[in-house]
């Protein structure tokens, strides 16, 4: 089965000076070294690792929104690395973005018909107005939002409205996987979980493919179904959840568990 | 050491002034942690913020209620006292390291300079103090760092660098507003680790202001969820955990995602928290508990008396 998305050997330096005639030259700071990863339908891989590991690079390079320097991105088997913007805007139906921050995401001056309503006027500018809009409404019913608040701006919605609306925003034009980066974890407990359900009900029915960027163990022990372990621009570890969560063989993935904080307080070290 | 006596707080929102928080008591005691915890909007960062009397120029209004420092009101402290109680007898650390610290001068001037604001010292005997406090929250070669910028430290060590600016006239009381949520996690854990040694060694009174029950676990002696601006709940640490008895308690607890089984649905809380103004008249969660009757809507609920607290007509068995 071809994987919706796929990465090989990707590879990414910041900060490199070539100097004049090659004199001051630094050689930069490789933020990411070398990562492959597939992802397939209907399945959830979650890339984990802390602040500064290349993580979010890595999902950036996938989206095409930073050039590597080296490596293939690939959707749905075609190989996009090299694609022109031009090229790029009919695949990007392919794999939409969902992002930690759904306020920043959204244009603050638009309402939330026309900003959910978007991917439709660039990957089917065949329907009409009455067309877009039934299809908005249906979408932002199916993420939990009643379509009659489609008039309304950012602004006037919650972190957890605003991140229903980023995920209808990215589902309206049918993509085969989605790029979460840090999707819930600026949400309060009781609103995550509400997130998590959705975006499971959502893989369930479309058979999406989650490429899901965190740094929270118990997001991702709960909804991956392979963990990627990345520390600085490397993958130092990968498998199966249960498996790496049972089982952590590398020295950083140890000390990534042992830095989850305890569920009671009688598990407390001192 | 420091009690909060049924204090309420108002907000101003587009002009009209909304009551935030409603009758929050508590009492915070030498080598004692209490957690407050909450939800964002609930009203757990106003009051933590009341035991400074910050905000009090920021828009937030004291209804009613008091908050008494070794017995005394600080509500009628001269601005002289009140500058020597903050920092001096209760500090605050703040979530977020990043904007605490002025980018523009070195670890060294802001340290001494506080240091310099609550104890008769000369430059070099503050700068002296500042490398023990360095030492102290276990910041490694704290001579070079005293040096440095905080742009040119990691968001771990400047939150120990913060830790030791509020620990730096001996205060007794320490309110640290979420300190570990803007941190890695790796280094959540370390400094939670340093909070509670040194909350240990010098036997402070520690209000933890945090949404996270991962934190709570780890830190707590005593536990008071709050909700739409009230307590809820209030208990020792095991005995909340053990039998949550407040719905809403229960309901936060249970929506977890590492208590449940990998894939299967979360248990949710429905609907939204009233904001500020928009309280139902009777229990603040009615509208979304599934134990709701009349009654719970008819009136106001009281928190109920104990050792363990709750704030329910019908509390959940085993409490």
């Amino acid at each position: 089965m071809t994987a919706v998305i796929e990465a090989r050997e990707l590879r990414k330096v910041f900060g490199r000076r070539s100097g004049w005639l090659g004199m001051g030259a630094e050689p930069g700071k490789e933020a990411v070294a070398g990562v492959s990863l597939a992802v397939h339908a209907g399945e959830t891989v979650a890339i984990v690792g802390e602040s500064g590991c290349g993580k979010s690079t890595t999902a950036r390079m996938i989206m095409r929104l930073l050039t590597p320097d080296s490596g293939r991105v690939l959707w749905q088997g075609e190989d996009v690395t090299d694609h022109s913007a031009r090229a790029l805007r009919p695949l990007r139906r392919l794999v939409q973005m969902v992002f930690q921050d759904p306020f920043a995401s959204l244009n603050p001056r638009m309402t939330i018909e026309n900003s959910v309503a978007e991917g439709l006027r660039v990957h089917q500018p065949e329907l009409n107005r009455e067309q877009r809009r039934a299809r908005t409404a249906e979408m932002l019913t199916q993420c939990g939002l009643d379509p009659a608040v489609m008039g309304r701006y950012p602004h006037q919605f919650s972190g957890g409205q605003r991140q229903r609306i980023g995920i209808a925003r990215a589902l309206i034009v049918q993509p085969k996987a989605l790029v979460l980066d840090e999707p819930v974890s600026a949400l309060d407990v009781s609103v995550q979980a509400q997130i998590l359900n959705l975006l499971c009900d959502l893989q369930r029915q479309y058979q999406l493919g989650y490429l899901l960027i965190s740094h929270d163990l118990s997001v991702v022990s709960h909804i991956a179904d392979r963990i990627l372990v990345m520390y600085q621009g490397k993958i130092v570890e990968q498998g199966e959840t249960a498996e790496i969560f049972a089982d952590p063989r590398h020295d950083y993935t140890r000390t990534l568990l042992a830095a989850k904080p305890v569920l009671h307080p009688d598990d407390r070290e001192a | 050491m420091l009690k909060v006596q049924n204090i309420s707080l108002s907000v101003q929102v587009d002009g009209a002034w909304v009551q935030a928080v409603r009758d929050v008591s508590f009492t915070l005691q030498q080598g004692r942690v209490l957690a407050l915890v909450g939800e964002s909007g609930c009203g757990k960062s106003l009051t933590a913020q009341a035991l400074l009397r910050l905000g009090e120029h920021q828009g937030v209004r004291r209804d009613h209620g008091d908050v008494l420092l070794r017995g005394e009101s600080i509500f009628a402290f001269d601005r002289e006292r009140l500058r020597r109680m903050r920092g001096g007898q209760v500090a605050m650390v703040f979530q977020e390291p990043m904007t605490a610290l002025n980018p523009v001068f070195t670890i060294e001037s802001q340290m001494v300079d506080v240091i310099r604001n609550h104890l008769p010292l000369g430059k070099r005997e503050a700068r002296a103090r500042a490398l023990k406090l360095l030492a102290d929250v276990e910041l490694d070669e704290p001579e070079q760092l005293l040096g440095r910028y905080p742009g040119e430290l990691s968001g771990g060590m400047r939150q120990r660098v913060l830790i030791a600016m509020a620990l730096s006239a001996d205060a007794e009381v320490l309110v640290a507003d979420e300190p570990t949520t803007a941190l890695d996690v790796s280094v959540q854990k370390k400094i939670l680790a340093l909070l509670r040694s040194l909350q240990r060694s010098r036997n402070l009174a520690l209000l933890l202001v945090t949404h996270d029950f991962g934190v709570v676990a780890e830190m707590a002696d005593e536990v008071a969820v709050m909700y739409a601006g009230e307590i809820v709940e209030q208990a020792e640490v095991h005995a909340l955990f053990d039998h949550p008895a407040h719905p809403y308690t229960q309901a936060l607890m249970a929506c977890r995602p590492d208590r449940a089984a990998r894939g299967e649905a979360l248990p949710m809380i429905g609907g939204q928290v009233p904001s500020p103004g928009s309280w139902p008249k009777g229990c603040h969660f009615a509208d979304r508990c599934p134990r709701a009757d009349a009654a719970c809507r008819a009136q106001a609920v009281a928190l109920s008396e104990g050792e363990h607290r709750v704030r329910c007509i019908h509390p959940l068995e085993g409490s």
